[in-house]
């Protein structure tokens, strides 16, 4: 039985009545484009009720009769629902619940599907009884600016009281605490022609294109194509418009190269025809389908975009505008008309323009009775007037409704007329129009500015982004004939921009209407609260004290009243505003203009823009190639850029990381070690000119060194700075591999390929990555050269004599597999490096484990390498900060003389030459039981810690094993002159304040000994 | 923002590391260059309004730098040249 079928056995109880589903008291005897046959079930606040496939939430809701949905954000009044459309700023609603509860969905876009839970918002304990609502007594305090009023004084009541007190007064709903389970993903994908939203101007512009067999992408929000063919009655070539839709929609999807994206809002315009959109893939089901994810965020790239987002009606300002039961006339006409609902019992309709007299037409056709028709204009049309009558509607001219009366629910109207006539109209249900708004917002996205049209009271676009056509209401042309033919015309013109021949074919057409209109922006001598934004409990009273203070911009307006700052960006309220503010200070609309739109236009859940990249896999993750091998072994990992490195390799009994890190340093210096230092950049160079062209990216030389042979090489930047070091080998007369940190690799050869290529293009050398093409190993320690022996074949040489220290060369190992080793050294013992395609990295891990058993061969991660360079006083990440240069990490001598490099000039320059610059120098606490922390500063013995007696840095530290105390790199003024000298290392984020002793940084054989033997 | 890259066709801006203003010349390698020219090269830009010639490299690509003309005002990119061959002819010139 499904959750429908259980609910009608619990009514059947409670009701004695056999079988009966949950009533829908309002849902109309026919019509709609709703599944009469299958029925819904759905919570609200943990009711239950009913509705069918096709229904939002709100047309559900209002089918059952619901009418109050939520409070507002300051005052916690009662709110019902105004729209039927993504512009809805009160029916609001927590959708789902755990980690899928979702707050501030619009109920009037929220699809409904069985087994749907929503709860309202922004109330305490209950919708009906509303503690809070107690704000609107205090509304006087409440006014605009209150925030910056009342909480000025003291500061720090702001975090203590007022903060926590607004947090839980005013929030919008309650985000999920655990983590999504759903999962989000991003697209790219191209068109000829894109065009935002498939309303009838919008069908007519991708049929004509789509024809032609240009490439059409269709995006519409909603879930049916239509826009407002759905909502009004219309005819389109002498058929009901719903019918013509379908029809277009048939022939749209029978085209091959016409993709047709529902539920998908386009949100952002960007440069060069690039689109934003947010495909709702999963959001009107449960739970996302297996390998679905929730959301797709959509990049199109276009070459053109036709613009058919339609308009939004604007609400009238009036005192009480706010209640339940007061709607969008356009709205009425959406429920009736394509949910078959009917959003009240008894209706009157204020409308200041021809429109909405439809809906008195619609509400009448429907059976709903209608008292009035209410229209400012001194003057109305006749045909305005005879379609009022006609439905029974009371037509009162040159009136005004002044006051919505009632609190969770609308009993009636106050009205005035031009002659001073008061008259009360009794209706649960207002519909009201302020007119038309065009939906310009991605038309500014480019820096484009709405213009105003005072014809017909609205911004129309102004410049829209290049390759963009506006089109129907979203351009200001609201008549339906006209947006069919714009349609038709802008969609052949795109194919044929986009080299497509338009056969010529006749343009839809649809009946004459009239959208005269005459602005009311408030109605004046209205009573009680006008409200201009419902969502942000914006009145007509508080734009005009935003003037009174001097907020008259429309920039300052929107900060000093959050006017359009809630989630629905102000949709329904924006123009309203404005206009009030150009009444209150004398000036024309179009003088006061709009504030820009940005993207979003509407709001989109972080998780789309993060797609698939979340917790690990936030960036890509590299694996060296021992990976595997070390996993088996237990190794714990760390993250050094986007590699996982092996950090330790702890053994069972070991208490800590220290105890493991001491023990591999222990092994290296004693025994043999080996470590996987793949992931150092590796960069391949040839060509005639490749000495050349590393004399000139390298302060040293490397012209003069022999092939064969490797060298320490340091890099600086155009500004003499420090930018990167390594060791590059001649493997052959124009052939060097060079070695780059980890961290730079990926920035040096970009740095290369900028020198080859634009600054000496006519040197003649080829540099390529080669980082993954080779597995490295460093094999360190005393006993490295007897492994090693093991595996080399035996044309290699491994004696001291045919392969010294700093030798490099090519051969083969285990048997055939070729292999480059370079004898250089960062731990300071006899070491190598042996590099293999990295295909063999995992095998040749394996093999030494074997080969070296008998030697006690030990694999160290990366902690042990770090001790084991601060031991021997080599900089690495800390030093090389990107402030230090080649003399501040005691390396000055390496700039060479005898020619040019980058770099040179600018190292020259007396700041970065100055004797008193920080300088490398080792340090060991006095009392040799202290630890040492990095990022700890240097103060002479007995001065006060204050900035100017700051003297450098502690950069690197580590527990020596070789020593059995803790040891330092650092960069101390003028260090090297003061060996010997005691200074305190002062961190006031840990506490610490130790003594430390300034000494070479080299702790461990200062002499070089070991590496020569 | 889109580039035509002469390699790999038209291609989103995220693939691409910006540089900056193809316009200053680097001094002679080897010659005897004086500070204030240094640091004129190494950090003195315009900022103009329009169309800028400008390096950019197409790190997610081709891995090749490019000199871009780009209006910085209006985004639109004009064109995409490898920066060597851009190099090469004024190093021709006169």
């Amino acid at each position: 039985m499904n959750v429908a079928g259980r609910i009608v056995a619990r009514e059947a109880n409670g009701r004695s009545s056999a079988a009966t589903l949950p009533t829908q008291p309002f849902r109309l005897a026919a019509g709609g484009l709703v599944d009469r046959s299958r029925t819904l079930a759905f919570t609200f606040d943990g009711k239950r009720y009913a509705g069918h496939p096709g229904d939002t939430l709100a047309a559900a809701l209002l089918a059952n009769g619901v009418r109050l949905v939520g409070r507002s954000f300051k005052y916690h009044r009662p709110r019902g629902i105004l729209s039927a459309g993504v512009e809805e700023p009160n029916a609001l609603a927590e959708l789902r619940s755990g980690a899928r509860r979702e707050p501030n969905t619009r109920m009037t876009t929220a699809e409904l599907y069985d087994g749907l839970q929503a709860a309202s918002q922004n109330r305490f304990p209950s919708l009906a009884f509303d503690l809070r609502a107690v704000n609107s007594l205090l509304s006087p305090l409440l006014v605009t600016g209150f925030y910056y009023k009342t909480f000025m004084w003291p500061s720090s009541f702001w975090e203590k009281v007022y903060e926590p007190l607004i947090r839980r007064a005013a929030g919008l709903g309650r985000a999920a605490t655990g983590a999504d389970p759903d999962h989000y993903e991003k697209s790219t994908t191209f068109c000829d022609l894109l065009v935002i939203g498939a309303g009838p101007a919008g069908l007519a512009a991708a049929l004509a294109a789509g024809r032609s067999g240009a490439r059409v992408i269709v995006c519409e929000e909603d879930f049916l194509l239509g826009g407002r063919a759905l909502a009004d009655r219309r005819r389109v070539e002498g058929r009901p418009a719903a019918s013509w839709v379908t029809e277009a929609e048939a022939e749209l999807e029978s085209l091959p190269e016409v993709r047709i994206f529902r539920r998908t809002a386009v949100f952002g315009a960007y440069d060069g025809g690039t689109y934003a959109a947010l495909e709702r893939v999963a959001d009107h089901l449960p739970v996302p389908p297996a390998h679905q994810p929730r959301q797709r965020l959509w990049r199109i790239v276009a070459q053109r975009a036709v613009l058919a987002a339609g308009a939004i009606e604007r609400p009238l300002v009036f005192g009480g505008n706010d209640r339940p039961g007061v709607m969008l006339a356009g709205a009425v006409r959406s429920y009736l008309n394509r949910f078959g609902v009917a959003p009240g019992s008894r209706a009157a309709v204020f409308s200041n323009n021809d429109d909405a007299v439809r809906t008195v037409a619609d509400l009448a056709a429907a059976g709903v009775p209608v008292s009035a028709y209410i229209d400012p204009r001194p003057q109305i049309p006749a045909a305005v007037r005879q379609v009022a009558e006609r439905a029974g509607a009371r037509v009162l001219t040159g009136a005004v409704v002044q006051r919505a009366v009632g609190w969770e629910k609308l009993l009636y109207v106050r009205v005035a007329n031009d002659t001073g006539q008061e008259f009360v109209v009794n209706c649960d249900l207002l519909a009201i129009s302020g007119g038309w708004s065009p939906t310009v917002h991605l038309t500014s996205h480019a820096g484009g500015r709405p213009q105003w049209r005072e014809d017909i009271a609205a911004f129309v676009p102004g410049t829209p982004p290049p390759g963009m056509t506006v089109i129907g209401a979203a351009a200001g042309d609201l008549a339906l004939a006209d947006g069919l033919a714009a349609g038709a015309r802008a969609g052949a013109q795109a194919a044929r921009d986009c080299g497509f021949s338009v056969a010529d074919a006749p343009v839809p057409f649809a009946d004459a209407e009239s959208t005269v209109i005459a602005p009311l922006w408030r109605v004046r001598n209205a009573t009680g609260k006008a409200f201009v934004d419902f969502q942000n409990d914006v009145t007509a009273t508080d734009i005009r004290i935003a003037e009174q203070e001097g907020f008259r911009s429309v920039e300052h307006l929107k900060r000093y009243t959050t006017l359009g700052m809630a989630t629905d960006q102000g949709k329904t309220a924006n123009i309203n505003g404005l206009a009030l503010m150009a009444e209150y200070t004398a000036r024309s609309i179009a003088e006061t203009g709009t504030t820009r739109f940005r993207p979003p236009t509407t709001s989109v859940a972080i998780a789309a823009f993060a797609g698939q990249h979340r917790g690990r896999e936030f960036r890509p993750t590299r694996l060296p190639p021992t990976h595997a091998w070390a996993q088996e072994l237990g190794a714990d990992f760390v993250e050094t850029g986007e590699w996982l490195r092996a950090q330790q390799f702890s053994r069972p009994g070991e208490p800590d990381w220290l105890a493991t890190v001491s023990r591999e340093v222990n092994a290296v210096r004693n025994g043999v070690g080996f470590c996987d230092v793949s992931t150092l950049g590796k960069i391949d160079i040839q060509g005639a000119d490749a000495a050349e062209f590393l004399d000139r990216v390298y302060a040293n030389l490397f012209s003069t060194l022999p092939v064969g042979r490797a060298r320490y090489g340091l890099m600086l930047r155009e500004d003499g700075l420090v930018m990167d070091d390594g060791t590059t080998s001649r493997l052959g007369e124009t052939h060097y591999a060079m070695t780059t940190t980890t961290a730079n690799a990926a920035r040096v050869l970009q740095h290369l390929a900028l020198c080859r290529e634009w600054l000496w293009p006519s040197l003649d050398v080829q540099i390529v990555p080669v980082t993954e093409q080779w597995a490295q190993l460093s094999i360190a320690g005393p006993k490295a050269r007897a492994v090693l022996q093991a595996i080399v074949d035996p044309a290699f040489d491994l004696s001291n004599q045919a392969f010294p220290f700093m030798a490099a060369g090519a051969g083969t190992v285990c048997g055939g597999v070729a292999a480059r080793l370079f004898r250089i050294s960062f731990s300071g013992e006899l070491a190598y490096e042996l590099a293999v395609p990295a295909r063999f990295g995992d095998a040749l891990a394996r093999r030494l484990m074997q080969v070296g058993n008998d030697f006690g061969i030990t694999p160290y991660g990366t902690e042990a390498l770090g001790v084991m360079r601060i031991e021997k006083g080599h900089p690495a990440g800390p030093e090389l900060n990107g402030q230090t240069t080649a003399g501040d990490i005691g390396l000055g001598r390496l700039l060479s003389k005898k020619k040019d490099f980058i770099g040179r000039a600018m190292a020259a320059r007396p700041g970065l030459t100055d004797p008193n610059r920080p300088t490398l120098v080792g340090l060991r606490p006095l009392d040799r039981a202290a630890r040492l922390r990095a990022g700890a500063h240097f103060l002479p013995r007995d001065a006060a810690a204050t900035a100017a007696n700051d003297q450098g840095h502690m950069t690197s530290v580590a527990f020596s094993p070789t020593l059995g105390h803790w040891i330092g790199l650092g960069l101390l003024a003028r260090g090297p002159q003061r060996l010997g000298e005691v200074v305190r290392a002062h961190d006031p984020v840990r506490d610490g304040d130790v003594l430390v002793e300034v000494t070479s940084p080299v702790f461990v054989d200062p002499q070089g000994v070991r590496l020569h033997v | 923002m889109r580039i035509p890259c002469p390699h790999c066709g038209e291609r989103g801006f995220q693939e691409f590391a910006y540089y900056g203003d193809a316009g200053p010349k680097r001094p002679a390698h080897g010659g005897d260059t004086g500070e204030d020219v240094w640091f004129d090269y190494v950090y003195l830009r315009d900022n103009p309004a329009g169309p800028h010639e400008e390096l950019w490299y197409h790190a997610a690509g081709c891995r090749t730098w490019l000199v871009v003309t780009r209006n910085t005002l209006t985004h639109e990119v004009a064109g995409a040249r490898p920066a060597r061959d851009v190099a090469l002819e004024r190093s021709a010139a006169p």
